[in-house]
This record gives structure tokens, sequence and C-alpha cells, in this order.
């Protein structure tokens, strides 16, 4: 299904659109509050921009060292060209270490790679342990969002499934005792798990790091109680220095939700004795996308969602309505390049009114992107053309679509054409919207008279 | 010679000129008042935006081609619409062979109140226009053209519109709950996305509404079309004004 | 051809034009570091304390199993502790020494040899994190100035308890951590 269909879907209950449209401006505003907060905000953009733009242009020679460093430290790298080879390595470890259930933190990337399915598939246990992705995983869903993936539920559909999962008591919403519910039943998930995922939110070159960011401390909890550790890192997510994680953290979640920093920023640099670490480096169509000039820049993305808390059209058609990993406006850049005709109508969802742009906090140019992929997808689409034809045929669009061949085309269109045409379901803008009054001149005809 | 006696040449956006012809009026006399010498070239047509947003901005060539011709010997080109201004500056396709040409005009054309402001730099129009006023941020003007200060940004607060307005006699300046959010007209996707246009039109209509907003104003009639559209449908009695008719009528 | 050189190869094949690394600037900090810092840890939904206020909350008998890994508090240690983090699931409270803290966020810095078990400050039921109050810098740029290239395997900042707003954007203390975060701030 297109995003419009899905988006009209999200909007036929009110109460909730309404409600996820506040709650996400909310997070917006706590975001633009606290980045006014800081005098040099706008500077640390520029810099973490120019840092990104620096890892593009070595990306190779960023992934070598972090990959020597890594290995020199005791990690175990591993290189997968695309999501059916990273899900094979980490089942590979797995099997190695006859473990049959994980614990797993939050990791857009293993989402993408679609991981959960396949490991579940060939036998394994995969538990999610942040709150928002165990909800949803329990209810078979993907996270609508990536920082807030339960945001599309209310606390009434979590209290249903904790009462059906974890056995809570009926009709209690309270999220204290939700919260708490699943902090117990988490809890025995991460003391009997032998091996623990974690996504990664920078893999440092110069010390072969990697930073993972969370306010649960779920990604901790999981990786120092189990022997195993398997870190999954898009090959984006390379930064030069460990003096560089000053500029990007500053502006992660302050971008993602408004705090100064999250809770738990852990280095993880060398495995505890007797325990291991591995790290899959991950393609999938990045490199793809770096060979795309135009569209490269995506790549610089930190994942804070800031990009979706203030777009008008995510606030108020939701995560599914995307319908790939990544939603909103960043999404709706990175996801043709995986798959156009699937993600075709995701660079229209959106009126280029380009918050994003300016909430970003790496300054990826992200409604400028959406436009060049608009040109993109007409040329691989010619069919687009036509329905587009069919919405504009007898709305306000004549105007300027008409204008070259003729303007009085559709002056004389309009009205000749009764109310009931123009009102029908045939004319879109008309639906619930009324045309402008036609005035008894143009302008033009006006000036001849009135100036020459 | 003063920037009023260059030679200016009103750009008028091909819906306003077909749709609103007192806006385009508006403007026209607006900028005479302020001394300028106007004129409206007659072989203008569209500047070729709604097709370029819509994923065809190779077809376009022709009308940018023509674009550049029509405007290219004034000085000045001056429109009433952020949208259509930031399209021939940012989207319109290079034309080869007249790239000192389109890259002059780039230069030269502006929308009206950052003319006002920015080019003929008038501080504040002295007038009257006792009312209550919303003023609607267009998107391409605020975050392309950067007509005032974006909500996203940690920088100096302005607003050029509000300034030429907020010290006209009578005139009560609104303050929004979402000062620049957009309001879902967005080119065709207003009727490619038209559930959703229609959702942010009628949250952006309420958001004045609450602030009890007599007239709304902006500087792009497509955004105020689409607004007056869905306000007319649901019997909302809010009034709509271009920022040009209201600095007109307020020096008149 | 293996799937690193496969990806080097593709990398390689993409042409780049250099850009350069900027320099990162000294931001300067207007206020007091130690009342930044206090008001950043209160903000994180942790609590700042005195070291007179920490005993007599320790002497109050609140906490059942209590393990310090500083010398300072270590009469108050009651379990013993393994090579095991397993066993600390019903550790009550941990106490541990801060080497520094950042004044813009309350962050706190840790290395492996601060917490000895790298599951302690996440599976203790409560947290303590000893700091001296002259141990605090600006920013995180002069927090990373002072971590330097250190070689520790682990390094933490926590900034407060274990916290989440998953339900409907209500924030819960304790979600899978620490439910508490105390900074006893020394030299105050």
């Amino acid at each position: 299904m297109s995003h419009p269909i899905q988006a009209a879907e999200f909007l036929q209950d009110q109460a909730k659109s309404k409600w996820h449209d506040e709650t996400l401006w909310f997070v917006r505003d706590k975001r633009d509050k606290i980045s006014k907060s800081v005098p040099e905000w706008e500077n640390l953009r520029d810099l973490a921009s120019q840092i990104k733009d620096n890892v593009l242009a070595n990306l190779g020679k960023y992934l070598e060292e972090f990959e020597k460093n890594a290995k020199a430290n005791n990690i175990h790298v591993h290189w997968a060209k695309d999501a059916e080879e990273h899900n094979r390595i980490v089942l590979g470890i797995l099997q190695e270490k006859r473990c049959k259930a994980i614990v797993k933190s939050k990791s857009i990337l293993t989402e993408e790679c679609h991981l959960n399915p396949y490991l579940e598939k060939n036998g394994v246990e995969v538990v999610d342990t942040d709150l928002g992705e165990r909800i949803v995983q329990f209810l078979n869903q993907a996270p609508s969002h990536i920082v807030l993936p339960a945001i599309h539920l209310k606390k009434k559909d979590i209290s249903e499934i904790f009462h059906e999962k974890l056995h809570t008591e009926k009709g209690n919403e309270d999220p204290d005792y939700l919260t708490h519910a699943a902090r117990i039943h988490l809890r025995e998930k991460f003391l009997s798990a032998k091996v623990a995922i974690t996504g990664v939110n920078f893999g440092v070159a110069e010390t072969g790091e990697f930073v993972v960011c969370t306010n649960e401390g779920n990604a901790d909890m999981g990786v120092h109680l189990a022997d195993v550790h398997i870190a999954c890192m898009g090959i984006e997510k390379i930064i030069p220095k460990r003096a560089h994680l000053g500029v990007f953290l500053r502006l992660l979640a302050r971008s993602a939700t408004g705090q100064s920093v999250t809770n738990y920023t852990s280095h993880f640099r060398s495995p505890s004795p007797g325990k291991e670490i591995h790290i899959v480096l991950v393609d999938n169509g990045r490199t793809a996308q770096l060979a795309r000039p135009k569209f490269k820049n995506s790549l610089k993305c930190i994942r804070c969602g800031a990009c979706m808390n203030t777009c008008p059209i995510y606030r108020r058609s939701g995560g599914f309505s995307y319908e790939s990993t990544v939603p909103g406006p960043i999404g709706s850049i990175l996801s043709p390049g995986i798959d156009l005709q699937k993600h075709s109508s995701l660079p229209f969802a959106s009126t280029l009114c380009g918050s994003c742009t300016d909430v970003c906090p790496v300054k990826i140019n992200i409604h400028e992107q959406l436009y060049e992929w608009r040109q993109e997808i007409t040329k691989a689409q010619p069919d687009r053309a036509k329905s587009l034809a069919m919405k504009i045929a007898n709305g306000v669009f004549a105007v300027p679509f008409a204008y070259n061949l003729s303007g009085n085309m559709m002056r004389g269109a309009l009205k000749i054409l009764p109310d009931s045409i123009t009102y029908s379901g045939l004319n879109t803008w008309g639906k619930q919207r009324d045309l402008p009054e036609l005035p008894k001149e143009s302008f033009k005809d006006w000036y001849k008279k009135n100036r020459k | 010679m003063p920037e009023n006696k260059k030679h200016i040449a009103l750009f008028i956006p091909c819906y306003v000129d077909q749709f609103y012809p007192k806006v385009a009026i508006a403007t026209l006399e607006l900028l005479e008042k302020l001394g300028c010498q106007v004129t409206y070239p007659m072989g203008q047509t569209c500047c070729g935006q709604p097709m370029a947003n819509a994923g065809y901005e190779r077809d376009t060539v022709a009308t940018t081609k023509h674009f550049i011709r029509i405007f290219k010997d004034f000085d000045y080109v001056v429109a009433p619409s952020g949208s259509c201004v930031l399209h021939v500056k940012e989207h319109a396709p290079a034309i080869a062979g007249m790239e000192k040409e389109q890259s002059e005009l780039h230069d030269k054309i502006f929308e009206l109140t950052e003319f006002l402001t920015d080019v003929l730099k008038i501080e504040n129009i002295k007038g009257s226009f006792p009312h209550r006023v919303g003023y609607h941020a267009s998107c391409h003007g605020q975050r392309g053209l950067r007509l005032s200060a974006s909500s996203e940004l940690n920088q100096t607060p302005f607003n050029k519109a509000k300034q030429l307005m907020v010290n006209l006699e009578g005139l009560e300046w609104v303050e929004l709950k979402r000062k620049d959010e957009c309001c879902g007209f967005g080119g065709t996707f207003a009727v490619s996305e038209e559930a959703l246009s229609i959702q942010m039109g009628k949250d952006r209509l309420a958001d004045h509404q609450a602030q009890q907003v007599e007239i709304l104003t902006g500087g792009d009639m497509s955004c105020i079309m689409h607004l007056q559209g869905i306000a007319k449908r649901n019997g909302n009695p809010i009034q709509f004004k271009h920022i040009a008719e209201i600095l007109n009528e307020a020096i008149s | 051809m293996s799937s690193r050189d496969l990806i080097l190869s593709k990398i390689k094949a993409v042409p780049l034009e250099a850009k350069n690394l900027p320099t990162i600037p000294e931001f300067e900090f207007e206020g007091d570091l130690k009342a930044r810092f206090i008001a950043s840890i209160l903000a994180n939904k942790g609590e700042v304390i005195t070291k007179a206020e920490f005993f007599s909350l320790l002497d109050s008998g609140v906490f059942e199993k209590v393990y310090s890994h500083i010398e300072d508090f270590s009469s108050f240690t009651n379990i013993k502790i393994t090579e095991d983090a397993h066993q600390l699931n019903d550790l009550n409270l941990a106490i541990i020494r801060g080497q520094f803290g950042v004044a813009e966020n309350g962050a706190i810095w840790l290395e492996d040899q601060d917490m000895g078990l790298r599951a302690l400050p996440f599976i203790t039921e409560h947290l303590v994190i000893v700091l001296d109050s002259e141990n605090l810098v600006a920013n995180m740029h002069q927090a990373y100035d002072r971590i330097g290239l250190q070689e520790s395997g682990f390094g933490l900042f926590i900034a407060g308890p274990s916290k989440t707003a998953d339900i409907e954007q209500s924030l819960v203390i304790g979600a899978h951590g620490a439910k508490s975060l105390r900074v006893v701030l020394l030299n105050l």
C-alpha cells in the first residue's frame, strides 16, 4: 500500500492521531528548548556535519583503521556485504556457542536485516530488551519510530498485551506498574542469556572502540551478564577520533528526546577477561548510497529521530505508514536507495517544508534529497504522471499545468464546469476544500486596462 | 540611483494572476506607493514550480528559459510569493548558454517582504490596520528564503513580515502556538496526500482560531488558498488576506 | 573476494573529494560548574547528597545488601563479591567512585577499575557514586580531553538512574538497572 492510503487510515482514529501529533510535537518542543540552551548549538551542527563529510570521504581508511585497532583489543571483527550475510554471521556465532536464547538491545540495523525472524526460524529465542521494543515484539509489530518504538500505542494497548503475556492485572494501565512488571520479566532473561546483541551508535577508528547509548541500561545489563557480546554496526557509524564523540554526544540526546545526554553512554574497547566481543560491520546498500552523489549525505545520519518528531506528516501518519524500517523524512531518503519501486511514494509524502533539515544535528539536506528522489522516481515510473494528472485535472493545479499552453484555458474550464463536477470525487482538491472564487478578470487583463 | 528608482519587474505567480488578481494589484500599488517604478512583463508564464516539485523538473527547461528571457533586463524582479521565488533561485534547471543571465536573476529576484526590508530598507510602514492578525509563515519563504527565524534553529529572532506590519496602528499581532508549522498545501501534495493535507490545514486553522485571529495573512497565496478552501467548506468565519493587501490598505 | 575486500573495493571505486576534519574550538562555559552539575543530575532524575547525608542514609538500614568498591565506605560492605556478576542480582546498593563529572549534562566517567565488575552499576538496585566536586569539567569536549587515549577496556558515562518513557511518554525510573542514582559530592 502506498503512503497516502496508510496515512488516511491512520487519520481515521482522530483522537489517537491527534495524540500522536501532540506527543511528538512535545518531544520536538523539548528539543527546541534544550538546543537553545546551548549557545554553540549551530556551531556543533556544523562541526558534526563536517566530521561526517570527512568520514564519507575516507570511509575505507577509517574502517580499516577501526578493524586493526579493534582486533588489537581482542575484538572479533566480521564484515557483511548484506543483510543475509549479517544474519548468517550472527547465527554462526550463536551456533558455535550453542546458544538458544539471546537478549538484544535497540538496533535499527538488526531490524533492517530482519534478524529476529531469521534467528527464530533457526530455533533461537530473541528477547528485545528495550521496553518499547519488547512491547512491539509482544504484539508482533516492528518499531514505529527509531527512538520511541511504541509511540503508536496507548497504555491501554500495552496493559492488554502485558496482561496476556506477563499476567499483569487486567485493566491496570499505570506506567510504573507496567514497567515494573517488564523489569521483573526481563531481569530473568538478562540473567539467563549467554549472548547479548546490541547496536552501535558510534565506532571510533582511532581506538577501535564502539559506543552504545541507552537510558534504560538494557544494553549493558545484557552484555555484562552474557559471555558473548555481538555488536551490529552499519559501516557509516564510524567516526575518526575519540574526541569527536564530544561533538556527537552533545547533539544526539538533545536532538532525540530533549535531554542533555542519555543516562548511560558505554564505551566498549575490549572484552572482560574470559569473555568475547564480536562486531559485525554491515554494508547492505550503504556503499551503493555512497556512490550516489545527490544522496550520499543521507549516510551522515546518527539516528536521533528528530526529523520524525518534527515532521508534520510523520506526526499525523505514524511510523507504519512508511512501510520501511526507518520511517519519516530520513527513511524517505534512505529507503528508495534500497528499493525504489517499493518505496516510491515516500519522497512524495512531504510538503518539502524543510523542518527536517533544520532540526538535523548533522545537517543532512533531507528535504532537498526528497526533491531529488522525486526527479528520479518520475523517470523510473512513467505511470506516475497519469495518476497525478487525474488528480489535478479539475482542481487548482490545472492552472499552472495548463498555463504554459494557454493562460485562459483553465479559467474557461472552471466557469463552464458545473459545481457537481468540480466538487465531485474526480476533483481531489475540492473534496474537502472549496475552490477559490473566480474573479471576473485575471490580473493580466486588469493590467492591460489599467496600466498600459 | 536610489533602489526605488531602479526598474522593477513584477512577477505574478500563475494562480495569483488567475484566482487572486486583487493580490497582484495590491502588490503593484504598494510598490508604487513606495515610489518604485514597476512593470508587469506581459509575456510571463508559470515559473514551473508545481511540475518540478511533482518530480518533472526536467520538463521545465523551456519554461525556465522563457522566464529568464522575460525578466533578465530588469534591475529587480519582485513577486508576492516566497515559494515561486525559491523555485526560481534553487530548483529551476540550469540553462546552458544562459548561465550569466540565470545567475544574475538569482541575485535580483526577491519575495515582496524581503524586497521591502532588505532592498528598500524599510524599517516599518506607517499606516493603520485595526485588526487582530495571525501570520502564516509559508515554509518555502520561512526555511528556504529565511524570511523569519526558524523555530528549529538557535538564532536571534527576526521576522520580516512582522517588522513591516507590527507598527501599523491598531494591528494586533498574534503569536501562534506553532509559529512555523506547515499548513499542508505542499503543491501537488495537496491532492496526492489529500487526507494529510486537509488535516494539516485544519490544525493550522485551529491554532489561529484558538488565538482569536480575525484575519489570517501570509506571503503565499497557495497556502492561503488551501487554508481558505478548508475554512470556507467548514463555515469558519476567519478572513484571509495576502500581506500585500494588508500593507496596501494600511497606507492608503 | 571476501566481503571485507568487496566492501572496501566498492568504497574505493567511489570518486570522492577530500574533506578536511574541522578543529573543535574551545567553547566558553558560563556559570558555576558545581551548580550546573547539580542541576544536570537533578534533571536526569538523580540526586545529589552530602557525605553526612549518605552516612545517615546508610545507618538507617534501608539497604540490606551493600557493596562498596571504595575504601571510605568498605565497612558497610556485607556481601562477598565473586567473579560472577549473576550473583549480584539481589544487591541493594553499590557504592563506587566517579573519576570526574560533566557540568553540562551530569555525566560521570567510570572505567573498569572504578566498578570492578562491569555489571555492578547496572545490576544493583540502587547506585551511589562518590565524586569530588573538584573533579568537574564544563562540557563533553573537556571530558574527552581529560579521558585522552586511556586504554580501559570499558568506559562509561552514567548520568542518572535507569529510566524509560516508552509507555505513552510517561517517565518511569528503574527500567532495568539502578532504580536510583545518588551522587555524593565531596568538598562542596
